[in-house]
């Protein structure tokens, strides 16, 4: 039985298609469509109910150290008011999950992950805790709305008191009021664009949610779906996991290599990916050049007869913004370099794509 | 929704517009492009390929979906929307006047239902 976030009634009053997705009830658009969802978001601003992402806190002595232990990233230079985000991989280098840390201060963080992973997650942190350390699963407790596009800080901005909106990327501000309701607040969001994701407590985001909507409806807010975050993240090449990434993907792999610091210490994953060598395989981008659209699972090929596949497909759609079909892959390093010509199988079709630089879009 | 009175339709929401005996033109209802939404492609036959009654002869695909589209009616295609090739979203803003195939030599059709008793159908749905 799936979950209803506290916005449930709001979506269903605002038109949203309700579809099941990681153990919630969520819309996966609105009355507006997909694509004016996702155009909203590049152009002007959109509003998402994210409420279903899973929030973790560790806080205590060791906190630290247990973070560096399980997470791929390194956290040693960063500061009170950073966001980070990091792989968490297991012994094999797959990976566990993706997530974004948040610091509070140095023995208090907070862990922002996938909804379908949270428990999973939960599960995971708890039974690899070292030392002094308090590991609370809050994701209850914590509902989570995302406002992203250009107009993001002109919509928010008039709405913030008891302090500064956060002006770095990947940097937040714990305690402010947005429409006198009490927020963390970071810079930081899932579409490429630049934008806010708010956090706040479950009583109190639909009241949020209308103010905001209210407050940017007259430079062009409208709420957005599952379906525009798809796509929104996909044009912009971000991973996400069960696609890009999962127990079988390294972050090398799928192009993470950045998020996983091999001169740190030693972390959950690091002696299986200092083994592996650089990955035989890479995440790339394709863009079709036949008409149609591949989707994830789809067989890649190295010509239009090749009978042995080469690789397969781990997302794709039609891109809104660019107007053409893209997909991400993961294929033989030889068969990696922008400019190669690749064939997918689109349900019997072999439709030919050219290897592009990622992400597809950017700001 | 507009259930036009002069096509018949499928219970799996397409209809047919039957331009004499032998001869239909055939498309998605208004009910469907709005539960698929945008739709960005179009996968069409061949002229001269031959179609079946109650079997898939086209898909559409939305922005986070691919969908079958089922025959009403047996025959060969005449003649494919080719508009529709680099224009779908015309099934979106246009579901009755965008066809997608002309069907000649109509020998069979699967159930047809007339406006009413689609409407109907679309109401218990709901």
């Amino acid at each position: 039985m799936e979950l209803k976030t506290p916005l449930y009634d709001a979506h269903l009053a605002a038109g949203g298609k309700i579809v099941p997705f990681g153990g919630y009830l969520l819309p996966v658009q609105y009355g507006a469509g997909v694509i004016a969802e996702h155009m909203a978001v590049r152009t002007k601003a959109g509003l998402f109910d994210v409420s279903h992402m899973g929030e973790l806190m560790l806080k205590g002595k060791d906190a630290f150290r247990n973070l560096q232990h399980l997470l791929t990233n390194d956290f040693t230079t960063m500061a009170a008011g950073d966001c980070r985000y990091s792989p968490m991989c297991y012994p094999t280098g797959g990976v566990v999950d993706d997530l974004l840390v948040y610091k509070y201060a140095d023995d208090d963080f907070l862990l922002v992950v996938n909804a379908s992973n949270r428990h999973k997650d939960a599960e995971w942190i708890r039974s690899h805790l070292l030392g002094e350390v308090d590991f609370k699963d809050i994701s209850d407790q914590t509902a989570q709305l995302a406002l992203q596009g250009p107009l993001a800080h002109e919509i928010l901005a008039p709405l913030v008191s008891g302090g500064a909106l956060p002006e770095k990327y990947y940097s937040f501000a714990p305690y402010l009021e947005i429409a006198g309701i009490r927020c963390l607040v970071s810079r930081t969001g899932y579409t490429g664009e630049d934008g806010y994701e708010l956090y706040c407590a479950p009583e109190d985001v639909t009241d949020l949610w209308n103010q905001l909507l209210e407050a940017g409806e007259p430079l062009g807010l409208i709420p957005c779906g599952l379906g525009a975050r798809d796509t929104l993240r996909l044009e912009a090449a971000m991973p996400l996991y069960g696609h890009e990434m999962d127990e079988n993907i390294t972050p090398l792999e799928t192009g993470l290599g950045f998020f996983v610091k091999m001169d740190k210490e030693d972390f959950i994953g690091k002696a299986a990916m200092a083994a592996q060598g650089k990955p035989s395989r890479k995440r790339v981008g394709l863009k079709l050049k036949d008409r149609g659209i591949a989707r994830e699972a789809c067989s890649v090929y190295a010509s239009a007869e090749a009978v042995e596949a080469v690789g397969r497909t781990t997302s794709g759609t039609h891109c809104p913004y660019l107007g053409y079909a893209v997909a991400m892959a993961l294929v033989p390093v030889d068969l990696a370099a922008p400019g190669t010509a690749l064939w997918i199988d689109v349900r019997g079709r072999r439709l030919q794509a050219e290897v592009v630089r990622l992400p597809f879009y950017k700001r | 929704m507009e259930f036009p009175k002069d096509v018949l339709y499928m219970k799996s929401h397409e209809w047919v517009k039957f331009l004499d005996d032998k001869t239909a033109l055939v498309g998605i209802s208004d009910h469907a492009q709005s539960e698929l939404g945008d739709l960005v492609f179009v996968n069409l036959p061949l002229p001269e390929d031959t179609v079946t009654a109650g079997e898939p002869f086209a898909d559409v695909e939305s922005v986070k979906a691919v969908s079958d589209v089922y025959c009403p009616v047996t025959g060969m295609v005449a003649e494919i929307n080719e508009a529709l090739l680099d224009k779908p979203e015309l099934l979106n803003q246009d579901p009755y006047g965008a066809w997608m195939i002309k069907v000649t030599q109509v020998t069979d059709h699967a159930d047809l239902l007339s406006a009413e008793e689609y409407e109907k159908l679309i109401a218990e749905e709901a």
